[in-house]
């Protein structure tokens, strides 16, 4: 009972009644949340992959679907199954009649604020960078989150060389933000005046995860040309 | 039910809404208060999240107020807390991937928000399933009026936009500070400010009336 | 018939009447006056209407916290006329007069209200204003305009003229109307932070050379501040102690570092430091009162300010060297009492609170203690 307890002899519960009524109620929640996880695990699926195809699609717009892929040093396979060690995830994109379209792969480096994530469109056709989103970012509201409205800092991205060296181990000319007003070659980005920092890390970000993946990813090119059925 | 009951009943409903309401009375909960209330949406889905909980666990809690023994009463009840938070946490990421991002890890912090194990012991575990129910509702009600109240201004100000409505046109200039953990504190310091003043002006003229009672 | 004049004769100690605090400001004030002149020769209207419209949000602030009735002080102590001004001075001269409204109100709401007026207040009221737009507003508040620009005295800095909550217009274009390129915009500090291009520390003592980004010239300011100091309403040790620990630390760096660093006159020159270390580190209510206390707090906020303006994101410190500085002045207060006389090394006891304590709060825990009341409203009934 509840009751304003005597105060001289509270008398002590038995462990047994304890015990029952811990497992009681880990027994009824247990069940509310197995119920809930199996009820809610469609819906928050489909979700997750709705929201990374917009991604994909914003950065690819040619795009209308996707799988995801990963590079291993072994060479490149749909992802899913094991996980291996060293493996590079990254998105391909086809159009609407099943062509290649593009490739997307996510690329971090540390910001102004914290790490800034993003997500770079590949195209192989020119060998170049054809757009980036932002996945994550803390990075000052009116500066350095310029990085996704700022026009002449896009403009960077409609084609940012990032052919390979001769021996396809690595590029050819490292991605790098320079000063503004200084971008001479196409692998250069033009950084934003105020947000130098985070216009960096978007660099950064492209670079090392481009020759990371690009290396593996272009000799078995052939094998994504086409969408699998 | 008798006119007296419904009015214990009313009564029960509006106390955490104004007389103890939880974010500018008692200042209870300031972690998702403070954290996530950078826009009206953010704050009115964090102050929904802690409804559900609050309201499910004051009902179980209530329920369950016969059989549990006080030794465990601590352990049950946050058991049944963190169950409705994990029931919340799936029906979010199920509704919608944008609002779990933006309240990133506070969902899951509800767990130790002091209003529902508060609730929970102090209320809940003396009163019937429906006086609990209907106390926690009110006391969440008040919680999101206080959260809305934080991330209206705050998006106002901090985005010229309140449910992603631009309010100024295109050419606002937004104060960055007020979405920055900076502008959480001074603006809650100015709906608390705004309140104090309200109750010493309530209570003056109480006093002047000459009743002096109800203060 | 005229009086004889009478000469007294007295003997020691002559005491001279104590100062008033309305007195000390005033004079502060004056000392400011060629400051703000300069400064409006430099930028034309612009500059004036900013002076004019912080230290107006200012006043109207103060005036209505003093209304509530919970704040010490009054208008006329010029001690919110001293904020603005300050503010007015350490904001960019085309920065929008919304905005600067803003700053004024947040200066006096948040630096000096919320801790109970004139007197109480931890943090220089004006850079709390500062550094409270400079959180809102980062972009407008790190756009300068060149000094000296023809025509100044006849046309806004179009920013200046933004309307409420809306954003500035581009000065970048309006510079260009004017054939100026974009790097004649940015400050010396900036310039050297993101271009490491230094300018002559000569051209940043008068700040007369050219069409530069700067403040009103270090010369004038140590000037006005000698004034000050020589009829001491301010102590010299505080400036002395910013200049000198800013100028060695930035020696040291610039002998140990060598060429990467710039030379330590630049850094003094440079940038708001003569302006904070004469008026903003020396408020009274929120620096020492013990003449070690004073050596020590502006030795920190020196090298505060060097290492911020070396080592972090933003091209200036000053204004977050001061706040921090201010932070720790009770502390340094405490460590620093001095050894009263009589009281040997020999026979120094333990130090206790370093401020005699109001004898109603010392009681307050006692049952029948009455607590200091705080009123809200003027006229507010007693309780029966």
């Amino acid at each position: 009972m509840n009751a304003p307890a005597h105060p001289p002899q509270p008398q002590a519960t038995p462990a047994t009644s304890l015990l029952k009524t811990l497992g009681l109620v880990s027994t009824v929640c247990g069940l509310i949340i197995v119920g809930a996880y199996q009820g809610t695990y469609d819906a928050a699926a489909a979700n997750r992959r709705l929201a990374l195809e917009r991604t994909v699609f914003k950065v690819i717009p040619a795009a209308k679907s996707m799988a995801e892929w990963q590079a291993t040093p072994q060479g490149i396979r749909p992802a899913g199954g094991e996980a291996v060690a060293g493996a590079v995830k990254f998105y391909v994109a086809y159009d609407a009649a099943g062509v290649l379209a593009g490739i997307a792969a996510e690329g971090a480096a540390k910001g102004y604020a914290d790490t800034v994530r993003i997500l770079y469109g590949y195209s192989p056709a020119c060998q170049c960078i054809t757009g980036f989103g932002l996945v994550a970012s803390k990075e000052t509201p009116g500066i350095g989150d310029k990085i996704v409205t700022d026009k002449a800092f896009l403009a960077n991205f409609e084609a940012l060389d990032v052919k390979l060296n001769a021996e396809l181990s690595a590029l050819a000319n490292e991605v790098k933000a320079v000063k503004h007003g200084t971008k001479a070659n196409p692998w250069q980005i033009d950084a934003i005046a105020g947000a130098t920092v985070t216009s960096r890390a978007v660099g950064k970000a492209i670079n090392d995860s481009a020759q990371q993946l690009l290396p593996k990813l272009l000799p078995e090119m052939e094998k994504l040309q086409k969408k699998e059925s | 039910m008798s006119d007296l009951a419904q009015a214990r009943t009313f009564d029960e409903f509006m106390e955490g809404i104004w007389r103890q309401n939880p974010v500018f009375v008692m200042v209870l909960g300031m972690c998702p208060t403070l954290a996530v209330t950078v826009s009206a949406v953010n704050a009115l889905s964090m102050g929904l999240a802690t409804m559900f909980v609050l309201v499910c666990s004051c009902g179980l809690v209530s329920l369950m107020r016969r059989i549990v023994p006080k030794e465990v009463r601590i352990a049950t009840y946050i058991v049944i807390i963190a169950t409705f938070v994990t029931v919340v946490d799936y029906v979010i990421q199920a509704v919608s991937l944008a609002v779990y991002d933006a309240l990133g890890a506070f969902i899951q912090l509800i767990v130790v928000n002091c209003i529902i194990l508060g609730r929970a012991e102090a209320h809940a575990s003396k009163h019937p399933p429906v006086t609990a129910m209907v106390n926690a509702l009110g006391m969440s009600i008040g919680f999101v009026i206080g959260l809305f109240a934080l991330g209206a201004v705050r998006e106002v100000l901090g985005a010229g936009t309140l449910f992603g409505f631009s309010l100024f046109g295109a050419n606002f200039q937004p104060w960055v500070v007020m979405v920055l953990p900076p502008g959480g504190f001074i603006v809650l310091g100015a709906w608390l400010l705004l309140f104090s003043a309200l109750k010493r002006r309530k209570e003056a003229r109480l006093a002047a009336q000459g009743g002096g009672h109800g203060a | 018939m005229t009086a004889p004049t009478r000469t007294e004769i007295r003997s020691a100690p002559h005491i001279k009447g104590p100062r008033s605090v309305e007195q000390i400001m005033a004079n502060v004030v004056y000392s400011l006056l060629p400051i703000c002149a300069f400064f409006v020769y430099q930028y034309g209207i612009s500059a004036a209407a900013s002076i004019l419209v912080v230290t107006a949000a200012c006043l109207l602030a103060e005036r209505a916290f003093v209304r509530t009735g919970t704040q010490a002080g009054s208008l006329s102590d010029f001690s919110a006329t001293i904020t603005g001004l300050l503010l007015a001075l350490t904001l960019p001269p085309g920065f929008p007069l919304w905005m600067g409204a803003v700053a004024g109100i947040s200066a006096i709401a948040l630096g000096k209200a919320l801790f109970g007026g004139i007197g109480f207040n931890v943090f220089n009221p004006a850079l709390v204003g500062r550094a409270f737009v400079q959180a809102a507003f980062p972009a407008a508040i790190a756009t300068y305009t060149p000094s000296f620009l023809p025509g100044r005295f006849t046309q806004f800095i179009p920013s200046s003229l933004a309307w409420p909550l809306m954003a500035p217009a581009d000065t970048a274009a309006w510079l260009k109307a004017m054939q100026f390129d974009a790097l004649a915009s940015a400050t010396p500090l900036a310039k050297w932070k993101f271009e490491g291009t230094l300018t002559a520390a000569g051209d940043l003592l008068t700040s007369l050379a050219g069409h530069m980004a700067v403040g009103p010239s270090p010369v004038l300011i140590l000037t006005c501040g000698a004034y000050l100091a020589l009829r001491r309403f301010m102590d010299w040790r505080i400036p002395a102690a910013v200049l000198g620990s800013a100028g060695l630390t930035a020696w040291l760096i610039f002998a140990l570092g060598g060429t990467k660093y710039p030379d330590p006159f630049f850094m003094l020159f440079s940038g708001g430091l003569i302006l904070g270390a004469v008026y903003m580190a020396t408020d009274m209510a929120t620096s020492p009162v013990t003449p070690r206390g004073m050596w020590v707090y502006g030795g920190l906020i020196g090298v505060l300010t060097v290492v911020i303006r070396y080592y972090s994101g933003l091209p200036e410190g000053v204004m977050y060297a001061i706040l921090i500085g201010n932070a720790a002045t009770p502390l340094i207060e405490r460590i620093t009492q001095p050894t009263p006389f009589g009281k040997g090394a020999s026979i120094r006891t333990r130090k206790s609170a370093s401020y005699t304590l109001h004898p109603d709060y010392i009681s307050r825990e006692e049952a029948s203690a009455k607590t200091p009341k705080k009123r809200f409203f003027k006229n507010k009934p007693k309780k029966s």
